[in-house]
This record gives C-alpha cells, structure tokens and sequence, in this order.
C-alpha cells in the first residue's frame, strides 16, 4: 500500500481507474458463471471476492487517496463490490440447487425393496366381531354380561324351561362334565347368561352377552363343536316383539348395510313364546336375484332365533310378570362372520392359520 | 314331513292354479319351516303306460345278457324293444315308454337299431321314471294294479310335486296330512272338513284283552283284531306311490297300511301276528333284564325305564318306538292284531333316545300325538286292511285313561300387548277358533286348545298362534330408546386392551378349543402337585384322546403354531385369551325348581357349585422375529420376544412390570421368567424347554409367556405425570459385574443410589471377553439426571452419579470399569 500522498493523483493510480474495475468485474462474473459445483464456485469466490482478490487490493488504495478523491474512488469500489456480490449471490444460488439435485440424485435408492421384516399382528375376527356387536348395543343403552362356559345345568337348561327329557340334554348334544351327576356342562348357548343376569340384577334389563359355547358337532365346513353366540335380552315394562323387531332391524342394519332388514318367522324355542326365526334380507342380492348363490334365490338368509321371554323362564329367575316382559335374541358369531366376509369353510376360522386372521386387521 | 301336493287337494279344495311353492310359501309364513320344494316329472312327457310281457327271447351273443322282449301295451299288435334288466318275466306288468316321449332329464325316446333288432320303446325302471335312486331293475307292478295302455304318469304320480317341512318339537300335528291340510286350509281361507270326522270305530267290546299296567307311561290304548288276512295280497300301487313319495319305503301291505295312516292323521300304529301275541296284550315297563330283537335285528337289553307292549310271554315291543322282530307280520300271518296307543312323548323320547332309535311313530309321539285319535285312525287302517287284504274286523278294545285337558283363561287384549300390534278381536277369535280352540266368552275368555295341540298351554301360545295367523311380517318395527348404559366393564376393557397391545406387537390372535389329553402335561414335565394338574374330564368328548379341559393356555397354542409351520409359516407369533378350568373339588349342585326364584342360599350354592375358570392371556412365537433380507440377516425371535410381549400386557394396565429369573415347567429352566405387576406374580415367559419342544416335535427356541388375568386385574388409574423442562445431564458409566448377577438387579440398584433425580437408566451395552475378566461382564449404562427445579450443576451431576455407581457396588458386587 502507498503511504498517504498529498499531491497523489487519483488518476494515477492504476486500480482505481474505472477500466480496470469493469475489468475485475467482468473477470469476477466470468468466473463466478463458469463455476459448475459448489467446490468451484468456492474457489471463484476467494479469488474474486476474498480478501486477497483484485477489488480488496483496490479498496486498499482508496486510504491513501486525498480526502477529496476519497469519496469519488469509493463509490466506483462499491459499485463494483456490488456488482460482484450480486453475481455471487446468483451463481451460488445456481450451483446449491444443483448441487443438491446431484446429491439426491446420488442418494437414490430402490423405493420397491421389500420393508417388512416382521408380519403384522391381527386379532381374531370373532373377537372385533364381538366387540363390534357390543359396541353396537352399548350405543343403544345395553351392558355386556358374561358368564362362565362351564355351566351348571340348572342355568343352562332348567331355567330356561327345557325339562329333563328335552333331547337338547342328551349327550348326543351336550358336552356333560365327569363325573355322571356332576350337573355341570359347557354350556350349549349364551342364554344361561340371561338368567344369570335377572337373578342377580334388578330391571329394567338391557344386555347383549357374546360368548363362546359347546355342542357335540364334530367339525365341518359349517359345524363345529365350540362356536360363538351373542345374544340379547331386554327385560321393561312394556316391552313388545314389535321392539324386538326394531331392535333386531337395526342391529341388521348396522352389521350389514343399509336396507338389510329382518323378517321373522315363526318357530319354537322353550324359553320363548311367541318364538320366530329372524331371517336377514340376503345382503349380496336384496332379494332380486333369483339365482343368488348367497340366499338360494329366497331373498332371505336364517340368521337366528328369538322371541319374547316365556313368563316360565322370567317366574324361574325371579321377575315379576305382572309388571316386567321381555324379548331376547341369538345369533351365531361364526354364522354371522360367513355372511359378512364370505368365509365359505367353518374350519378356516377355526384352525388359526395366520394367513385367515392377519386378513382382518384390528377391526371389522 | 314330506308330501305330494296331489295327496293335500284331496283335504282342501285348494284351486288348480296354486302351486306347491306357494302352498310352501304359506306354510312357511304360519310357522312350518319348509325344508325344500321339489318338482318330479316337470320334463317328462307322454306316452308311458302300463303293458304286459308276452314274450322274452335271450340274446346271447353280447358281452352282457340282452332281452329281446314283446309286450302287450293295449295296442293290438305287441311291441317289441330290447331291455337289459333281469327282474321279470312273461306275464309281468311293467310301465312301457313309447317313442315320441321324453324322460326326465331331457332323455327323447325314438325307435332306434340296436343289438341288431329295432327297439320300439324301454321298459323302464324307478330311477328312469324319476320315482326314485333305485335302479337295479325294472318296476314290475302289482297284477290287477292297472290295464293295459293305463298311463302310468298318473298311475305312479310321476308329475307331482313335494313339499318336505321341518317340524319343529311343538307342533307334532304337522307330522300328517290331517295337521298340515288344516294349515293350508286356514291359509287360503278355505273350508276345513277334519277327515277324522269319517272314521268311527265299531265292535268295541272285551274280547279281545288289553290293560294299560303303566298310567303314567300311555294313557290309551286300542287294540283291534282282524282275521281272514291274506298275507300274499299287495299293496295298492297307489298307496306304494303315496308313500314313496312322503320318502318310505313300501313293505308290505300291512305294514304299508300302518304308514299310510299314519301319515294321513298322524296315528303311530302297530301290527301284530295275532298268533304271535299270547294272553293279554298291555302297556307296562321293562324289568331290569329283559331282552327284545326289535324289527331291525338288533337285540336290545331293557331297562326299567323302557315303556313295552308286551304279551303273557314277555315284551313284543318297544312302545310307540319299534316292533319286535318275533311277532312281525309275516307270510304265514293270517290274523292280525292292530295296536294304537297314545304313549307319553317324555317316555318315548327318552326310550329312542337311550337306544338310538328314532323312528317315525317316535318322531311323532315325541312331538305329541291327539289322544282322540287311537279309534279313527284304528277304523280307517282296519278299513284299508279289509279293503286290500281280504281281512274281516273282528273286535276291538278301547283302554281309555285319558286326562281331561284345562281350559286356559285368556285376555283377548293380551295379544295386542304383547306383540306391540293391534289384533281386532274378531280376528283373535277367528285364528283361534281355526287352529281349533273352543272359545267360551266373559270378561276373559276360557281357551280350550284342541285334542292335537297339546303344545298350547299358557296365554302366550294362543298369542303366538294369533300373532302367526295373522301373519309375522304385520308386526311393526319399533326402536326402543329409554335405556342408559355404563358402556363397557373395566375387566372388559382390559381384555379389549391387552389384544390390541398383544396383535400391535406382531401377535396374531387364534381361538383354539380348550381340549386336551393329559400325556400333554406329562410331556411339559408338570409335577403331580402343580395345580394344572387338577384336570375336569368331559364325559362325552369330541375325541377319546382330549376328554379333558385346558388348565393352561399353551397345549392349543403349541398345536396351532405346528399347523401354521406345517403349512409353511416362517415367521409364527401366536396369541390366545381365554378360560381355563380347574377341579378344586365339587361341590354337588343343588336341585332346584322352576316354579319360582331360587333364594339367595340356593343361588349362591348353584353359582358356588361351578369350578374356578380363571381367565389367561399367552402367547407362541417361533422361527425368525425379523426375516432375512437385503437389509441384513435374519433376528431369530427369542425368549426377550416373550419377556417383551409379557411386559408389555403389563405395562398396557398402567402395571409396574418386573422380570425376575424363575424355574417353572414348561420353560427353560435358565431362560424363563416370572412376571410381576406391582410387585404381584402373574405369570411366566421365556423360551421353552428343548426337551419340551423336541417332545412336541417344536422348532428350537420357540419361545411363549402365559398371563393369569385375574390376577393381573384391569387397568391403574393413570395420574398424569409431572415432568421437568430444565435440559438433562447425561452420563454414561460401565460396570463390571459377575455373570451370575442379573441386570435387573444392577438397574434397581442404580435407580436407588441415584436419587430423585436419576431420571432413566438405559443398558447400551453388554460385553463379555477380554479385557474383561472370565466369569464377569461388562454393563454399560447411559444414566439421564435431571431436576424440577434447576439445571443440575457438574458437581451435583457427578455426586449422584457417583451414588448410583456405589450401590451397584455394595448391592452387586460391581466395580467400576475405567
């Protein structure tokens, strides 16, 4: 650097001329242009913007000027280190994007290689079935009730007004627990939980009792020797099988869609009078198909039974029938399943192979 | 019940153009369930008729014997066609179908060349004709049953159709055409006339003897005799045709006889050689001892319990049930004792029951037969006896001990209340009145159900009778909307939890049946003592060798994952919830009725009488945990897999969970675990004894862990935590512990000594091998401090890591690693 010079002509001093800058300038955005990569355009920048480079020598200059040139040849380095900054701004700009473009580009990776290590958990469709069904009733003011599967006859049977003779006792039927007279058996429905449940609580009743239950079935493509029902029962004053009918329209709704409705039939029970079969309006052809492989052509599929507690039943477990009537229903969880998913064979759902199960997830 | 709509127009005039599907329809919708609706003949067309063999010529030169046959089909001329049957010859009555028809399926009749003779027609058999599956020759009819040139499709009712219904237990009187005509009739609004109405039984007196021994066993008993009987005289072809197509199979005409009434008013009869029968015939039980060969050729010991019609000379049959083989129309029978009995359905049910006999009269009287009926339905069978079998009726005895049956006393109103539809009360009347009750009119009405309907007796069977006449589909679907509900129980929840913690940690659920041998707990090594020993037998199980109820969860698991690898599955992690059963001893259950509530010591003794049936949670889990692959080798699940799935049911109530070392068939012995929540033992994981698995022929190091969730219990309230914003001191620290130490214990320790503020400790590593001295291990632990209140200083970073590191010495042995 010069010392500072009185008599110091501005004009003299060769890097503060205006050529010369335009020229720094010019070299400066050539080279900046030029850069292709970040490494590059670092390069670029030391040497023409960096504190060694053309325009920091020729700013050095501007302290020896005379304080009047000063101002002048300051604005001109200025202009110029504007020049060269904006240049630098723009290219770094261009090669960060398409530094980042190469980078990704390199990163790249086959997105379609199998992830999964582990397979997926799921729980048993009866399960959410189950769960869904009580849900369902739950919404509409009922409490679960459970009882044990291993039951006492008197739950199983004589409260429910089947007599000692009736053939559904016979082993040919019932799973009976040893030793003979035991008076236990695994109980061959849900109902027993009805009485379990008006013996211990007062009315009004409003339950839905899902559960596993036993009959001696060997198993098949439609039978099996454990099952699943679920089953309802409404204890009120007032209540009539035209509320057994609505209770029984919109549980089918709800499970298979809207328009599938119920149609009773009658039929016998002993813990029901007046009984009826509840049919579902087949879900597949509404009723319109007469070849439907679904519902035969009938329009209606057997879905279960149900009917208005017989007043034996409701003396045996302790309710006034003066003042109380009742309805109760059942349906078969595994019957129910077939419907809805077109399960075609009872031992898929029986066997537990996990290719059966992991189809339905958490929920149904 | 099957029958031919062709049998039913003869009860009710039922006008041409209804068909048996809507006949079906009908009856469907009034509570009769209908099985199947079949049209026979639908494709078969004329001309078929009745001709007589004249001439048969063998021809022998074909691989198998071929008849070159003439006949007489009423034409004038003889027919000549080729047949391949054996069963007949000149002189027979066969059914001829002529060129120009078609059988059933489609199968066109020409004139056509054939074994070198043209065949002008078949002589056809019963499975040609669509009668039936019999093939094995063709039908040969009774001489006299038809003339020449007859059309056979009406004779043998070839086009017909047949409705088959399904009786359920309360409606016995739909077993006969009398009870199903009377349906019918009510449906399509026409005129009823009972066909009993025609049959009276005449020369009632005491020639002949009969005593009903048992009352409680019978109540009626007519006994009719019938001599003259010419055991060679046929069935009427058009009684044969009637009974095959109600699905049974002509015998002979006694016995056809029987059937046919049966069917017609629902009687059960029986026919006796009257020579076989000695003295005087009675209703009485079996002596302990007995023995009967009943019609089937089985020889049945007798109970005490079994009702018999027996003679001076011991049991002739099993009553209402099966007749025995030794006084069976025969023949040589000449005379013919008839039995009708009105039998009770409870003594009849368990008699077929107990020897696994269940036979048409049973299957009726089980259901409840009208105790009118033992005289008509006695002179309509003597009538056809006489008729068809040249019989003279003799006499006939009537034991009558028939209870007269109540009235019921009936709210008219009471079927509109209960079914929630407004019945006018003509309409009431008159479905009652159809079904057959006797109305007597008050301010209540006293109901007296017919003979038949012995399945009506309370005020809610004439409701359904009402509701059903009137139809099911008028009655209307209403919502109820008052009730209130606490939703799910906590003990509900919990389980609803638990399965999804169990199938989001790769657990897929089964449903296994609880049934086991006990060689299974032999092959866990289970001791005598261990309480799952305490085994409840089935009487009756599906399979001899698993008589016995679960008392663990794994045996089904076990079983279940084998299937899954079996069929390929590499990857199998497997979960059940369930019951499990244990015998501590019963307690007999009380006998208890049904005519009124049991009272709280009788409730309590019958809820008391049933066996603990604890519910569990466990899981399976075998081959790889994560699979091999691209992203490196495969993670083989392990006993942690089952620690970490025990662990985590645990921690899904809210539980503190604690893993201590344990020994407990059928694990491991070195690589099983107790499961503590709050501090109580629940249950056990780990991996599986390789004797066990190599027993249970199980892939090595299948692991599982079985959860009692009784005593596991629902979920821990949650009190939201309260936690520090100020940053965490980390340090990490490594001790050297003998091998023997568990790492549980060096955690606890740790937690310990580092105070209120020791935050979390994390094992990030776990080292044995040089430099670290054999027997001992390397545990390498990241310890997070942090206070509520302040960022924690260096110095009292250091102190409390400092403590942490001293008690895990004092506690554990440990030292220090540099």
């Amino acid at each position: 650097m010069s010392a500072p010079n009185k008599s110091y002509d501005p004009v003299e001093v060769a890097t503060l001329k205006v050529e010369y800058l335009r020229g720094v300038v010019a070299d400066a955005v050539a080279a900046f242009v030029a850069a292709s990569n970040g490494e590059a355009l670092k390069d670029a920048r030391i040497a023409h913007a960096g504190d060694r480079s053309p325009l920091s020598l020729a700013n050095r200059e501007i302290g020896a000027l005379p304080p009047a040139a000063k101002a002048e040849a300051g604005k001109r380095v200025a202009a110029a280190r504007q020049e060269i900054n904006q240049a630098l701004a723009d290219a770094q700009e261009r090669v960060d994007v398409a530094d980042e473009a190469r980078v990704v580009q390199e990163e790249r990776v086959d997105v379609t290689l199998p992830v999964k290590r582990r397979p997926v958990g799921a729980r048993h469709p009866l399960t959410t079935l189950r769960e869904r069904i009580a849900d369902l009733f739950i919404g509409m003011g009922y409490e679960v009730a459970e009882g044990p599967e291993l039951e006492n006859e008197w739950f199983n049977f004589d409260a429910l007004n089947i007599g000692v003779d009736h053939p559904a006792r016979s082993t040919a039927d019932t799973f009976y627990i040893a030793p003979e007279g035991s008076g236990l058996v695994m109980r061959t429905h849900t109902s027993p939980v009805q009485a379990r449940t008006m013996l211990t609580q007062q009315p009004p009743i409003y339950v839905i009792c899902p559960g596993r239950t036993y009959r001696t079935d060997e198993l098949d493509a439609t039978h099996t020797p454990v099952f699943g029902q679920v089953e309802g029962l409404v204890i009120d004053r007032g209540v009539t099988m035209a509320h057994l009918k609505g209770t029984l329209d919109h549980f089918a709704t709800s499970m298979f869609g809207e328009g599938i409705v119920t149609r009773l039939r009658p039929s016998f029970f002993p813990f029901t009078e007046p009984s009826a079969e509840v049919d579902l309006k087949c879900f597949r052809c509404k009723g319109a198909d007469s070849a439907c492989r679904t519902c035969g052509g009938q329009g209606w599929i057997e879905w279960g039974g149900c009917g208005m507690v017989n007043p034996k039943v409701l003396v045996a477990c302790g309710i006034d029938t003066s003042e109380f009537s009742g309805f109760a229903f059942g349906m078969g969880l595994e019957r129910t399943l077939m419907f809805r998913h077109g399960v075609t064979d009872m031992r898929d759902i029986v066997e537990g192979d996990v290719r059966f199960t992991s189809a339905f997830g958490m929920e149904v | 019940m099957k029958f031919p709509l062709s049998w039913l127009r003869e009860f009710v005039a039922l006008p041409s153009s209804v068909t048996a599907d809507q006949v079906a329809d009908a009856l469907l919708r009034q509570g009769l369930e209908v099985e199947s609706v079949s049209h026979l003949g639908q494709d078969l067309v004329g001309p078929v008729v009745v001709a007589r063999v004249l001439t048969v010529e063998v021809l022998t030169e074909f691989k198998k014997p071929i008849r070159w046959v003439s006949v007489d089909a009423g034409e004038g001329e003889p027919r000549w066609m080729i047949c391949g049957a054996q069963n007949f010859v000149p002189g027979d009555l066969v059914v001829v179908v002529k060129p120009g028809a078609t059988l059933p399926g489609g199968f066109a009749i020409t004139a056509r060349e054939t074994y070198g003779h043209t065949s002008n027609g078949m002589i056809c058999s019963s499975k040609e004709l669509g009668l039936g599956e019999d093939h094995s020759g063709i039908i040969v009819l009774p001489e006299g049953s038809a003339n020449l040139g007859d059309d056979a499709i009406a004779l043998l009712g070839l086009q017909d159709s047949v409705v088959d219904l399904a009786v359920t237990p309360d409606r016995g009187y739909a077993l006969s055409m009398r009870g199903i005509a009377r349906e019918v009739a009510t449906a399509f609004s026409l005129e009823f006339k009972d066909p009993v109405s025609k049959y009276s039984l005449a020369k009632i007196g005491t020639s002949i003897k009969a005593e009903i021994n048992d009352t409680t066993g019978a109540d009626r008993l007519v006994l009719s005799s019938v001599s003259g009987w010419d055991s060679a005289a046929p069935s009427p072809l058009w009684m044969q045709t009637r009974l095959t197509l109600c699905g049974m199979r002509p015998i002979s005409l006694a016995v056809d006889v029987t059937n046919y009434v049966m069917l017609e008013l629902g009687q059960p009869l029986h026919a006796f050689d009257a020579q076989k029968v000695h003295g005087t015939l009675r209703v009485r039980r079996a002596v302990s001892g007995e023995k009967l060969e009943t019609l089937d050729h089985v020889k049945r010991p007798l109970i005490s319990d079994d009702l018999l019609i027996a003679d001076d000379q011991g049991p002739l049959a099993l009553a209402g049930t099966m007749g025995g083989l030794e006084s069976e129309i025969s023949d040589s029978t000449s005379s013919i004792l008839l039995e009708a009995a009105h039998f009770s359905p409870t003594t009849v049910g368990r008699m077929s029951r107990r020897h696994k006999l269940s036979s048409e009269a049973s299957r009726r009287l089980e259901r409840g037969v009208d105790h009118n009926l033992p005289p008509a339905a006695s002179a309509r069978a003597i009538s056809l006896l006489c008729e068809f079998g040249g019989g003279v009726h003799n006499t006939s005895i009537d034991v009558d001990n028939r209870r007269i049956q109540g009235s019921i006393n009936f709210d008219p109103q009471y079927a509109s209340r209960l079914v929630g539809y407004s019945y006018s009360i003509e309409s009431v009347e008159s479905h009652l009145r159809s079904v057959g009750c006797e109305i007597s009119k008050g301010e209540k009405w006293a109901i007296t159900p017919p003979s038949w309907r012995p399945d009506l007796t309370i005020s809610e069977d004439l409701v359904e009778e009402v509701a059903r006449l009137e139809g099911y589909e008028k009655i209307p679907s209403v919502m109820l909307t008052q009730s209130s509900s606490r939703g799910l129980t906590a003990v509900q929840r919990a389980r609803r939890n638990i399965g999804r913690t169990l199938a989001s940690h790769d657990f897929v659920e089964v449903l296994n049946y609880p049934f086991h041998g006990s060689e299974i707990l032999d092959s866990f090594g289970v001791e005598k003592n261990d309480s799952r020993r305490n085994l409840i037998a089935l009487i009756n199980p599906i399979s001899e060798e698993e008589p016995f109820l679960r008392s663990t969860l794994l045996p089904g698991l076990f079983a279940t994952l084998k299937r899954n690898i079996g069929r390929g599955a590499k990857q199998v992690a497997l979960f059940e919830m369930g019951s499990l059963f244990f015998d501590e001893g019963f307690t007999k259950s009380p006998t208890i009725g049904v005519d009124k509530a049991p009272t709280s010591a009788e409730l309590t003794a019958l809820m008391g009488s049933i066996p603990r049936q604890p519910q569990s949670v466990a899981g399976v889990l075998a081959g790889a945990r994560e699979s091999e692959g691209w992203q490196g080798k495969s993670l083989p699940s392990s006993w942690s897999d089952a620690v970490a799935a025990a662990s985590a049911v645990v921690e899904s109530l809210g539980a503190r969970v604690e893993v201590r070392s344990a020994e407990m068939t059928p694990w491991h012995p070195g690589r099983g675990a107790a499961i503590y929540a709050d501090g109580d033992l629940v249950g056990y994981a780990g991996e599986i004894h390789p004797r066990v698995l190599k027993n249970l022929d199980l892939p090595t190091r299948t692991s599982a862990f079985e959860i009692d969730l009784d005593r596991l219990g629902v979920a821990r309230p949650v009190h939201a935590p309260i936690f520090s914003i100020q940053p965490p001191a980390i340090q990490d620290i490594a001790l050297i512990v003998a091998e023997t130490v568990a790492t549980g214990e060096v955690v606890e320790a740790l937690v310990a000594g580092g105070g209120a503020e020791l935050e979390q400790v994390e094992l990030f590593d776990r080292y044995a091998g040089e430099p670290i001295p054999d027997g001992s291990v390397s545990l390498a632990f990241t310890l997070t401090f942090r206070a509520h209140d302040r960022t924690l200083t260096g110095d009292e970073v250091a102190a409390m890591r400092s403590a942490a590191v001293s008690e895990a010495i004092s506690r554990c042995g440990a030292t220090l690693r540099g």
